[in-house]
């Protein structure tokens, strides 16, 4: 058996040309996997990537920030807790986009990683650092966090499978918030049964967090009726400037639907164009309030100043990158007197009618299936200095970041230059047991997702 | 003269436990930053948990001032920046409070008055800087941070600086007495600021408000609304043309006025929404049933009436006593059937107020304090004895027999004890016995003394006044 010294000295040598870590658990790390392998719970040894924004005791929690460098958690998230009974280790903590905003994992302080199937290409965001690191073989499996499709972007782009939970059924506590009512905690793995596994132990209520009130989740058993399932798809969604290959991927899988026996049919519902604009209006606006305590004055990056205000506003100024200015300062300007009635509460109403579509929507179906990303990934620096551009990428993802409810992307075909293409399916809010019962069911019919041609 | 309005927001730290979001102490008086977890400071990943005691004491405080408690409130966040605040937000309630409306009774001109609430809501305290002189620095003490507190707003209806105070001291004594805060303004547990304007007598157009903060004490209270009546007034009078402008303004104790904090158009701008971390809060009718449980159904003003009618008290006692909820139900136990309870209450506001002021609680029961009364009103023990007695109790807690015994305090009638006693302090004082004799009745009083500092105040008085007589008589 390998040493915990060999162990590392591999993912080291394969991180070197992808980025995917920003630190590892050297100190604790064969503590932690002698525990894990001790362990008799169901991930007994798994070893796992965690996003840099999910707190593991004594391990940095740098968001990726240069506000956060020297920043170490002194406690464990409820994720972390659960999964470390449950045997799993922690290899180390993953890249992302600064503070989970932004699309491409470009957004780091600290670097760059890369999309393991080409390295040209951008592995995705803000969980690019979890999903190129699984991707890659590196580790078993990751935590990822979604906010508007941070898992299920990234996961499409390199080709493994990611959850975004129902918003409520996995805890926040231990997460940074970013955006606190999107906010969730999902795994991303290289199989439907390990997502599954994993989603098992980190699901449930959790007394740390309040809006934690969802249900456990018990693994379900493959379906093998489908003349029963209710399958809908947005009408003229080919028209909403997806790349081809990604839409004759896209064809195929409903194509496997009907052939498994499944009623599938499109429906009435306009992806909404503003659905992007009020995802940005909202999680700008918690954003704004929720990184107002990075001030220097306990923790983090100190800037220097004669007065209080001066050195807060020098730990901002040195410690926030780009992207996140913009998003504070936009939300800041949504939630100001004058500008919360016109934008901020309007964006709120808005959520409450989508809400309650997708309510009316999943009485009359078990799943929605649509891609998960328009194109798959772009080359690094394409959208460097084009933020729209990247955050219309979201536009598949961000309709159930929105209304809360859960959705998976699968690995399910590879474009003409080999770049992985994912699908997502999406359930009525806590129905996460019909989407994996559906695709162990397709997987019994045609192949494990990932692995097939 | 100027009609004068009043308004008041008082913040009152409630009695619980821990703290409004984590499982932190409330303890007062810890060494700084030892109360603190990482969900008290803020720290990244951390998420609020509401405690149920004090959503139950905001309920609790809605049924003792009669108001309504809303089935469904919410959390809010009050965002700025402060080297005190954490999360750089404060958790409050913004448009749902727990409850709405509401009243406390005062006295106007001899008849009960409402002074109406606006709301009660509940919020987490910052916590506390501090700014060592002559230093470049200042020090952050986040004990304090996620103290539970409700904030209660009246309307404007306090029409004088002594309403404000009387209408503060029935709050306190309300609270106090539900066992929803001890109201220590001296500890921070009660802070207050005030809206004041003042308008034309007869008409119903409002002045120009102002409101005053950091008002710690209600002597401060009266005095800094003193002083901003006469501000304003003079500048009404004389201010040739300068206005009242609506504004904060800071009550300075040291200088003993008010100095401007912020106008309304630098106002801060506090971005208020739901705080998305903290679903609504939902009271089942139960809920508000158990929170109500033991509730005091008597007003301040009801219970000092009763205090001089049942304890034949006259309104200075009665309002000392009913002022605190400790003194108040110690009288009620103490008091009923007590054949003197005047002599009761005296005892309990001169040597127990000393005592207990000075400390922590009142630490004598009902039962003993009637004991210890007993002893004197029987002879057994001489009224300064008592005072020694009472003070042992106070400290150590023993029974007042043991107490006596330990002391040597025991009532000396022994006759042949006290009479060579006497005869030897008569002797030694020839001086004192002929002032006696040509008439002087103080120079009695001097030997008495001297009998009493020998026995340490234990003689039996009546016993070594007659004593003391016939050992005099003796000397020619």
């Amino acid at each position: 058996m390998e040493t915990i010294e060999q162990v590392f000295s591999e993912i080291k040598k394969k991180d070197e040309a992808i980025g995917a870590f920003l630190s590892f658990d050297m100190k604790d790390g064969e503590k932690q996997r002698e525990e894990a392998e001790s362990s008799k719970g169901s991930l007994a040894g798994i070893s796992m990537g965690i996003k840099d924004n999910i707190a593991v005791k004594g391990q940095p929690l740098t968001c990726a920030s240069k506000m956060l460098k020297t920043h170490r958690a002194s406690y464990d998230a409820t994720a972390i807790e659960r999964l470390r009974k449950a045997g799993a280790w922690f290899v180390g903590k993953t890249n992302m986009d600064e503070f989970a905003m932004g699309g491409s994992t470009e957004n780091s302080a600290f670097q760059q990683t890369k999309n393991p199937v080409n390295h040209d290409y951008v592995p995705g965001g803000s969980s690019g650092g979890s999903a190129a690191a699984v991707a890659a073989g590196m580790v078993s499996a990751a935590l990822g966090t979604d906010t508007g499709g941070s898992i299920r972007q990234p996961a499409a782009y390199c080709g493994i499978v990611g959850l975004k939970p129902t918003y409520g059924r996995v805890s926040r506590y231990g997460l940074v918030a970013f955006g606190s009512s999107f906010d969730q905690i999902g795994p991303m793995t290289q199989t439907v049964e390990e997502c599954e596994q994993l989603f098992s132990v980190i699901a449930g209520a959790d007394e740390k967090d309040p809006t934690c009130t969802g249900e456990g989740y018990q693994i379900q058993k493959e379906r093998s009726d489908f003349t029963t399932l209710r399958v809908g798809l947005v009408r003229g969604i080919e028209k909403m400037g997806i790349e081809e290959s990604v839409l004759a991927a896209y064809r195929d899988l409903v194509q496997e639907f009907q052939e498994a026996g499944a009623l599938v049919e499109e429906v009435e519902f306009a992806l909404p164009s503003e659905a992007v604009s009020v995802y940005y209006v909202l999680t700008s606006a918690e954003a704004s309030s929720n990184l107002g305590r990075f001030d220097g004055i306990r923790y983090g990056l100190k800037g220097r100043g004669s007065s209080v205000e001066e050195e807060m506003r020098a730990s901002r100024s040195q410690g926030f990158g780009l992207e996140v200015k913009r998003r504070v300062l936009f939300g800041t300007h949504v939630l100001s007197a004058g500008y919360q009635d016109q934008v901020y509460k309007k964006a709120h109403l808005y959520r409450a009618t989508l809400k309650k579509r997708m309510e009316v929507l999943f009485q009359s179906y078990d799943l929605f299936l649509m891609p998960t990303t328009p194109t798959p990934a772009f080359r690094l620096g394409d959208h460097s200095d084009d933020p729209m551009g990247m955050y219309l990428e979201d536009a598949f993802t961000v309709p159930a970041s929105l209304t809360g409810i859960p959705a998976l992307s699968i690995p399910y075909a590879k474009s003409e230059k080999g770049l992985p293409i994912g699908m997502q399916i999406m359930a009525a809010h806590g129905q996460e047991e019909m989407i994996f019962e559906v695709l162990k069911g397709l997987e019994a019919k045609n192949g494990i997702f990932g692995r097939r041609g | 003269m100027y009609d004068i309005v009043i308004g008041l927001e008082i913040h009152v730290e409630m009695k619980t436990q821990t703290k409004l979001f984590c499982g932190c102490s409330t303890k007062f008086g810890a060494a700084p930053n030892t109360q603190v977890c990482p969900i008290c400071l803020g720290l990244p990943g951390t998420l609020p948990q509401v405690n149920k005691e004090a959503v139950s004491l905001a309920i609790r405080a809605g049924g003792v001032f009669g108001s309504k408690i809303q089935p469904i409130s919410q959390f809010s966040r009050k965002n700025y920046m402060y080297p005190d605040l954490p999360k750089a937000y404060q958790i409050t309630q913004y448009q749902e409070p727990i409850c709405t409306d509401g009243g406390i009774e005062i006295m106007r001109d001899g008849q009960r008055v409402m002074i109406h609430l606006e709301r009660i809501h509940m919020e987490e305290d910052p916590g506390k800087l501090m700014h060592p002189e002559y230093e470049h620095f200042s020090l952050a003490d986040y004990n304090r941070s996620g103290i539970p507190l409700i904030e209660i707003v009246t309307k404007p209806d306090l029409q004088s600086p002594e309403e404000a105070v009387e209408f503060l001291k029935a709050l306190r004594a309300q609270l106090d007495f539900a066992g929803i805060s001890d109201c220590r303004m001296d500890q921070g547990s009660m802070r207050c600021d005030a809206n004041i304007s003042l308008k034309e007598p007869g008409t119903e157009v409002l002045g120009t408000r102002v409101e005053i903060k950091n008002i710690n004490s209600f002597r401060e209270v009266q005095k800094a609304l003193e002083k901003e009546v006469k501000r304003q007034s003079d500048l009404l009078r004389f201010g040739e043309g300068d206005k009242i402008v609506q504004e904060t303004r800071k009550w300075d104790a040291g200088k003993g006025r008010t100095i401007p904090m912020r106008s309304k158009e630098d106002a801060e701008d506090y971005r208020f929404f739901d705080d998305p971390d903290l679903p609504v809060i939902q009271l089942t009718q139960e809920q508000i049933d158990a929170a109500w449980v033991d509730l005091p159904t008597e007003t301040a003003i009801q219970r000092r009436e009763r205090f001089q009618k049942c304890y034949s008290l006259n309104l200075d006692e009665a309002t000392k006593l009913t002022e605190d909820a400790v003194l108040a139900r110690l009288m009620d136990q103490a008091g009923q059937g007590h054949s003197d309870p005047r002599k009761l209450a005296t005892w309990i506001l001169t040597e127990g107020l000393r005592l207990y002021r000075s400390g922590e609680g009142f630490r004598v029961d009902a039962s003993t304090l009637l004991a210890l009364i007993e002893k004197i009103e029987s002879g057994e023990l001489s009224h300064s004895a008592a005072k020694q007695v009472f003070e042992v109790l106070w400290e150590k807690g023993a029974t007042i027999d043991e107490t006596i015994a330990d002391l040597g305090l025991k009532q000396n009638s022994d006759q042949n004890e006290l009479t060579a006693l006497i005869a030897k302090i008569v002797g030694e004082n020839p001086k004192a016995v002929e002032e006696i004799k040509s008439g002087n009745g103080k120079a009695f009083g001097f030997l008495m003394g001297a009998v009493m500092k020998a026995t340490r105040g234990a003689a039996n008085p009546k016993i070594a006044k007659s004593l003391i007589e016939a050992e005099i008589d003796k000397v020619n």
